[in-house]
């Protein structure tokens, strides 16, 4: 479904530019769940960033490839069309537009973008009726304006709430545990692992293995200093979680040799 | 004589004639109190002139375009070919409306209909109410807008021929908005039009207006409004002033209100259209107590110029005023706000609050925002804001990420710019007609 080659890039900087992504490879197939882990300024968000082509970031060499087709060519716009879907570390508030009328617009403008009919308000409110109970948030707060005013648990949920909405083949949840509680945790992962199917597929990024207790990955990748330096089952996290990423050098040694 | 002004001096000249010729028409109402204002009115035109952009209030404001024009002056009733189907477009659908067609500044009254039918209420022209109500307009008529210093309205004064004039007797309240259809028609010639409207709401009475303009043809259109507005003890008025004039027309526009105890005043001012566009928009607070409330929208392309000029003058102890303005402006446009707020030494208690928020859409597009407070009174609450910036970037990644595009992300992000001054209307019907209009004009 993913294919990244050698991929290298920058982040957009006054003074020019900073390496980020260092020659990052990674494949994702349709039913995998892939865990990206690494310490802060790895370059797991970048990674993240550039999948969905937010502004601020330039790709100096490397393919991502999506369904065989040149995934960098699109706008952030068409990659989310084609079925990629990106959960925000940091889900911006945006007042005045209301959750519904924002998604009643997002899944329209994906369907005429299909060719498709859009959706009926009847259908719709079903829907929504339907994918709130996947991480059990009343249909009240959708009146809200985006995410204003909610909790940080809130927004998290809202995004996996989308993602629910829009039933996308590749979702990336950027650090969507950090700042959860446990019980607010649960719910979001919960609600990932029932929309887990044999034809989507999961990268989920995070710093801490708690997440994994749950959303159980297939393949855990160790990314450090633009690179995935290591890769393997979810037993990897767990060793992870017992060295710290202090041990990371050995890791990286290790995987070099 | 040597403060005449002499800018402009061909336009001048020629309304100075014209003020003759009105006067031989004038007949036998020469004589008359309202008449004498007139005089003293083009008199004071005479020596104040047009504005110019050396006047601190006319700095961001050139009117110098509007001048090269060849006007013409209507004082007759057009021949107009419009009928009541043409109009439709210029309707608020699905609402009922007390309608008064004005062409050219002249009354229509073929296009016009009255819904409302009371003893205790007139809406119709200046013209009639001078019939049933000369003592009312005699009484309100000039006494709020300053025809002594502001040459504009003194040039609006000393030809206030015809205009809407309401007037509402005591605790009468009109569930049918009035609808004061404003039409330049610069079909066969350039047009200058000078609008007069008076509105006097008697104590505990309630109305809602629409005063709106367009303009037709090929030609120029020159409107210099003056609109007076009296709010008696404890009566309520909404009034929705609302510009849709095409690239050919210029606006001045003039609000003066007047509010006496206990009474509530809202107006919302949107300006579509138009080539120059000039507002001022002054309410005094005469009594206790009183609340106002300012809501403005601006949203420009090409070359528009829009300047909204507001004052909320607090002479009176415990009273509240409120204002946001907003502004989209795109290409080579140019907003000016300025609003003031006059804090004067008996207004103890004032709560006066104000902000203007803008978004750049283009690198060429221009605001001036001057917020002003002016406070001599020492318990009071107070503040005022702007803020200009271009649309939030996280904002529309956000959306884009979820598969809107780029202009339909635009238009959701300005919608919901412009939303809490649509909010502010409170009629359903314009309020949808004019989400309406916003989101088309926001599609490039």
């Amino acid at each position: 479904m993913l294919e990244i080659k050698n991929l290298k890039a920058k982040v957009e900087t006054d003074e020019g530019g900073k390496d980020i992504l260092k020659g990052l490879n990674l494949e994702v197939k349709a039913g995998e769940v892939h865990a990206i882990m690494g310490p802060n300024g790895s370059g797991k968000s970048t990674l993240a960033s550039v999948i969905t082509g937010r502004e601020g970031y330039e790709v100096q060499s490397g393919e991502v490839l999506f369904e065989g087709n040149d995934l960098l060519e699109l706008s952030p716009e068409d990659r989310a069309r084609a079925g990629i879907f990106l959960a925000f570390q940091y889900p911006v508030e945006i007042p005045g537009v209301s959750n519904t009328n924002f998604l009643k617009t997002a899944i329209n403008e994906i369907r005429k973008s299909r060719g498709e009919e859009v959706m009926s308000s009847v259908d719709f409110l079903k829907m929504i009726k339907e994918k709130a109970k996947f991480v059990e948030i009343e249909p009240e707060m959708l009146s809200r304006y985006v995410n204003v005013g909610f909790s940080g648990g809130e927004k998290k949920r809202n995004e996996i709430f989308q993602l629910a909405m829009l039933n996308p083949k590749l979702s990336i949840l950027d650090e969507t545990d950090s700042g959860l509680d446990i019980d607010a945790l649960r719910i979001v992962a919960n609600g990932v692992n029932k929309l887990r199917t044999k034809d989507n597929a999961f990268i989920v990024i995070t710093h801490y293995q708690r997440l994994l207790n749950y959303i159980v990955p297939d393949y855990v990748h160790v990314m450090f200093q633009g690179k995935i330096v290591k890769s393997g089952g979810k037993e990897l996290a767990l060793h992870l979680e017992e060295f710290g990423y202090d041990k990371i050098d050995e890791i990286k040694e290790e995987a070099a040799v | 004589m040597d403060k005449i002004s002499t800018e402009n001096i061909d336009l001048k000249i020629k309304l100075l004639e014209d003020f003759n010729n009105l006067e031989v028409n004038l007949n036998g109402e020469s004589k008359n109190n309202i008449h004498k204002i007139r005089q003293d009115a083009i008199a004071s035109f005479e020596e104040l002139g047009f504005p110019v952009k050396k006047m601190e209030e006319w700095k961001y404001t050139n009117l110098k375009p509007v001048f090269k024009h060849d006007f013409k002056t209507v004082f007759e009733p057009a021949k107009t070919q419009l009928k009541r189907k043409d109009l439709e477009k210029y309707l608020v659908e699905g609402l009922k409306v007390n309608l008064l067609v004005f062409i050219n500044g002249q009354f229509n009254e073929k296009l016009s209909s009255i819904v409302t039918r009371s003893e205790k209420i007139f809406i119709g022209s200046f013209s009639e109410g001078r019939i049933s109500f000369n003592d009312v307009i005699e009484k309100h008529f000039s006494k709020y807008a300053d025809y002594k210093n502001r040459s504009l309205t003194a040039l609006n004064t000393a030809f206030a021929k015809d205009g809407a004039f309401i007037y509402l007797k005591k605790g009468v309240q009109v569930s049918e908005p009035v609808h004061i259809l404003n039409i330049a028609d610069a079909s066969a010639d350039s047009v200058m039009i000078q609008p007069r409207n008076l509105i006097v709401a008697e104590e505990g009475s309630d109305i809602k207006i629409i005063e709106d303009y367009y303009s037709l043809g090929d030609n120029h259109s020159f409107t210099n409004a003056v609109t007076e507005i009296y709010c008696a003890p404890n009566a309520r008025l909404d009034r929705y002033k609302i510009q849709n004039d095409n690239d050919k027309a210029y606006h001045v526009g003039t609000t003066q209100v007047q509010q006496e105890q206990d009474s509530y005043f809202s107006d919302t001012t949107i300006s579509w259209g138009g080539a120059i566009t000039r507002n001022d928009l002054n309410a005094v607070f005469n009594g206790t107590n009183t609340e106002c409330h300012f809501y403005g929208l601006y949203l420009l392309n090409g070359k528009q110029h829009v300047d909204n000029h507001t004052l909320a003058d607090h002479k009176m102890p415990h009273c509240y005023s409120n204002e946001l303005y907003k502004g989209i402006i795109d290409d080579k446009a140019t907003g000016v706000f300025n609003g003031k707020i006059m804090v004067r030494e008996d207004a103890q208690k004032t709560n006066a609050y104000q902000s203007n928020g803008n978004i750049l859409l283009s690198e060429d597009a221009t605001i001036y925002s001057k917020p002003q407070l002016e406070i001599f009174a020492d318990d009071v609450k107070c503040s005022h804001g702007a803020t200009t910036g271009q649309l939030n970037k996280e904002e529309m990644f956000y959306l884009r990420a979820r598969g809107i595009g780029k202009d339909e992300a635009r238009i959701l992000l300005l919608n919901a710019f412009a939303g809490d001054v649509m909010d502010s209307v409170k009629i359903d019907e314009l309020r949808e007609k004019l989400r309406e209009e916003l989101s088309k004009k926001l599609i490039k």
